[in-house]
C-alpha cells in the first residue's frame, strides 16, 4: 500500500518536475484561480441570498416576495 | 412587476452572454480534440508506428494548452447565478444542483485523474493503459458537457420537476425525465458533435498551414485524414441532431422557431428560407407573411422540418402573440392573465399560510397549480405582448450563417479528404488556405449555435415559467457593469494568451521522433 502511494507520488512528482511548457500553463491556471476565487468571488460576486439572509426560510420568503410583488 | 430596472436586466444578460461565449471558445476544441487524439493513439498502439506517437503527442500538447487556458472559465457562470440571478438560482432548486454535482464528482475526477496519466504516463505506464487513459479523458470531457447541457435543456423545456410554493423552489420529481428529456438529449448530442466538427476543422486547418509552409508533410496528411473523416461523420451527425432540434423547437418553443424563420403569419405548406435578406423595418416585415428583400425558398420544407408533414401548419409570431383559435393557439394576452392569476394565487397562498387560514391556502394553491404552466407570462400582464418576441434578425441570421458554415465545413472535409487520398493536396494552395481560414469560421458557427438557442428563447430564463425580469437580483446595475468590463479584460487576456501560446507551439511544431522512447514529451509536460 505504502509502495503504491510512493509510486503515485513519484509519478506526479517526476511529471511535474519534467514540465517546461506545462509550467507556464500551470502558472496561468494558478493566476486564473487566484483572480477568480480570491478577487472576483470574494469582492465582486457575493452570493446575494446567502449574504443578505440568514436562513433558508428568509431566503424563500424574499424570493416569493420578489416573484409576487 | 413594477419599476423594472431594464439597465440591470440588460447588463446582467450581457455579462452572462459574454462569459458564456468566451467560455465556449475553449470547450468545443477540448471535446473534439480529445477524441481525435484518442483515434491517433489507437493507431499508434495498433500499428506500433512511432510517427503516430509523435503525431499524438503534438496534438496532445495543443489539447493541453486549450485545456489549461479554458479550465475553470465556466465557474464564473456559477458566480453570476448567485450574484446577478439569485431569484433564478433559488427558484431552480435542485434541478440545477443535481446535474452539476454529478458533473463535479463523476466527470471532473475521471477527467483530471486520467489527464495526468495522459501527459505524464508516456513510457511510464503500458501502452494499453496509456491509451485507455486517453479514451477516458475524452469520455470524461464529454460527460462533463452532458450534465451542464442537461441543465440547459431543462431551462428550454422544464420537465421532471414540481414547484414547491412553501420553499419557492422547483423540486425534481423524476431524475430520468430531466436527464432523458428529448430537448436535453438532443441538445447534448448536437452540441458535442458540433464541437467535434470544430476540432476537425481546427486540426485540418493547422495541418493545412504545415503543408503551405512545406513542413511536417506526414504529420499534416495523416492528421488531415483523421480530421476530415471524423469531421465528415460528425457533420452528418450534426445535421441529424439539428433536425431533431428543429422539431423540438417547433413543439416546445414555437416562438423561437417562428423568429428563426421570420414567420410572422403561420401557414400550411410553409417553405424553408434557405437564403434570405430581411426587410429592415419590423413593422413592414410583420405586415406580410414572410417579407424579405431577397429570398430563396424550399417549398413545404419548413412544415416538413417542424412536423414531418409537408402540409402541416406552422404557427407564426402573430398567431402566437394574438392567438389562433382555428389552430388551438391561445394568445399571449390570455396566457398573461393565467400567469397573473398564478402569481396572485402564490401570494395569496403565502399570506393564507401565514394567517393560518388553511382553506384559503388550499384554494389558492389549487388555483396556482392550475395556472402554473403560464406563470412567467404573468409578469407581462398589462405590458406590450411583443416584449415576448425575441430578436428576429439575430435569430434568423445566426441560424443561416451557422447552417451555411456547416455546409461549407462538410464540403471542405470531403474535398480535402479526396485530395489527400489522391496525394494532390499540397498543390491545391487555395484549398489549403480555405482550410486554414476556416478555423475562425468554425468558432463563429459554434458561437452562433448558442446565439440561436439562447437569444431565440428570450425573454425566458426558464421557458414559460421565469423571464429575465423576474430572475434577476435586485443589485446595482453599476456593479454589474464594472464586473462586465473586468470579465471582458480577463477573458480577452486569456484568449490572447491561448492564441499566443498555441501559435508559438504550432510554429515550433512537433518534437523530433523519440525512437528510444525517452525523449521530448516527458520533458515538455
Amino acid at each position: 500500500m505504502r509502495q503504491a502511494i510512493q509510486n503515485i507520488f513519484q509519478f506526479y512528482y517526476q511529471g511535474f518536475k519534467s514540465m517546461t511548457l506545462g509550467r507556464k500553463l500551470w502558472v496561468i491556471i494558478l493566476l486564473k484561480l487566484i483572480v477568480l476565487f480570491l478577487v472576483l468571488r470574494l469582492f465582486f460576486f457575493p452570493n446575494y441570498l446567502k449574504s443578505n439572509f440568514k436562513t433558508d426560510e428568509q431566503r424563500s420568503n424574499h424570493v416569493i416576495e420578489q416573484l409576487t410583488k | 412587476m413594477e419599476n423594472i430596472d431594464f439597465s440591470l436586466v440588460d447588463w446582467s444578460r450581457a455579462q452572462f452572454a459574454l462569459t458564456a461565449m468566451y467560455h465556449w471558445l475553449f470547450v468545443p476544441l477540448t471535446l473534439g480534440l480529445s477524441f481525435i487524439i484518442a483515434f491517433m493513439e489507437t493507431l499508434y498502439v495498433r500499428t506500433g508506428d512511432p510517427e503516430w506517437k509523435r503525431i499524438t503527442k503534438f496534438w496532445m500538447t495543443i489539447f493541453g494548452i486549450n485545456f489549461a487556458i479554458g479550465v475553470a472559465t465556466g465557474i464564473i457562470l456559477e458566480f453570476e447565478f448567485g450574484t446577478n440571478w439569485s431569484n433564478y438560482s433559488w427558484f431552480v432548486g435542485d434541478i440545477f444542483g443535481a446535474p452539476l454535482a454529478i458533473e463535479g464528482i463523476m466527470a471532473f475526477f475521471l477527467e483530471s485523474t486520467f489527464i495526468a496519466v495522459m501527459f505524464f504516463g508516456w513510457n511510464k505506464v503500458s501502452k494499453k493503459f496509456h491509451l485507455l487513459s486517453t479514451w477516458l479523458v475524452a469520455f470524461g470531457s464529454n460527460l462533463s458537457a452532458l450534465w451542464i447541457l442537461v441543465a440547459n435543456g431543462w431551462m428550454q423545456y422544464p420537465a421532471g420537476m414540481k414547484f414547491n410554493p412553501d420553499t419557492a423552489r422547483n423540486e425534481m420529481v423524476n431524475f430520468w425525465e430531466v436527464l432523458f428529456s428529448p430537448v436535453a438529449i438532443n441538445k447534448f448530442l448536437h452540441t458535442i458533435s458540433s464541437g467535434y466538427v470544430l476540432a476537425s476543422v481546427f486540426v485540418m486547418g493547422v495541418s493545412a498551414w504545415y503543408l503551405l509552409k512545406n513542413r511536417e508533410h506526414l504529420l499534416a496528411k495523416r492528421s488531415i485524414i483523421i480530421a476530415s473523416v471524423f469531421g465528415l461523420l460528425t457533420t452528418a451527425f450534426v445535421v441529424l441532431t439539428g433536425d431533431g432540434s428543429a422539431r423540438n423547437m417547433a413543439k416546445y418553443q414555437p416562438m423561437k422557431f417562428a423568429a428563426m424563420e421570420n414567420l410572422y403569419v403561420g401557414q400550411q405548406n410553409a417553405p424553408l428560407i434557405a437564403i434570405g435578406i430581411l426587410k429592415a423595418d419590423e413593422a413592414e416585415r410583420a405586415h406580410k407573411k414572410q417579407d424579405f428583400r431577397f429570398t430563396i425558398e424550399i417549398p413545404n420544407m419548413l412544415s416538413y422540418m417542424a412536423f414531418l408533414d409537408p402540409n402541416a401548419y406552422v404557427p407564426g409570431i402573430k398567431d402566437l402573440v394574438h392567438g389562433n383559435p382555428e389552430h388551438h393557439i391561445i394568445s399571449y394576452q390570455e396566457k398573461s392573465e393565467k400567469g397573473k392569476l398564478a402569481i396572485q394565487s402564490l401570494a395569496a397562498y403565502k399570506n393564507a399560510r401565514k394567517a393560518g387560514n388553511d382553506s384559503l391556502a388550499k384554494a389558492s394553491l389549487s388555483k396556482f397549480e392550475a395556472n402554473y404552466a403560464n406563470f412567467g407570462y404573468g409578469y407581462y400582464a398589462g405590458r406590450d405582448m411583443h416584449e415576448l418576441v425575441p430578436s428576429v434578425p439575430t435569430t434568423f441570421y445566426s441560424f443561416r450563417i451557422m447552417v451555411g458554415l456547416g455546409i461549407h465545413f462538410g464540403a471542405l472535409f470531403l474535398v480535402v479528404l479526396l485530395l489527400t487520398m489522391r496525394n494532390k493536396i499540397e498543390k491545391k494552395r487555395f484549398i489549403l488556405y480555405t482550410a486554414l481560414w476556416s478555423i475562425p469560421l468554425a468558432y463563429i458557427a459554434s458561437e452562433l449555435g448558442w446565439v440561436v438557442a439562447e437569444a431565440g428563447r428570450q425573454p425566458w430564463v426558464i421557458q414559460d415559467i421565469l423571464p429575465t425580469i423576474a430572475a434577476v437580483s435586485q443589485i446595482s446595475s453599476t456593479s454589474v457593469q464594472i464586473t462586465f468590463w473586468m470579465f471582458f479584460i480577463l477573458f480577452t487576456g486569456l484568449l490572447i494568451a491561448e492564441i499566443k501560446i498555441m501559435t508559438t507551439q504550432i510554429k515550433k511544431g512537433p518534437e523530433e521522433s523519440d525512437h528510444a522512447g525517452q525523449l521530448t514529451f516527458a520533458k515538455k509536460y
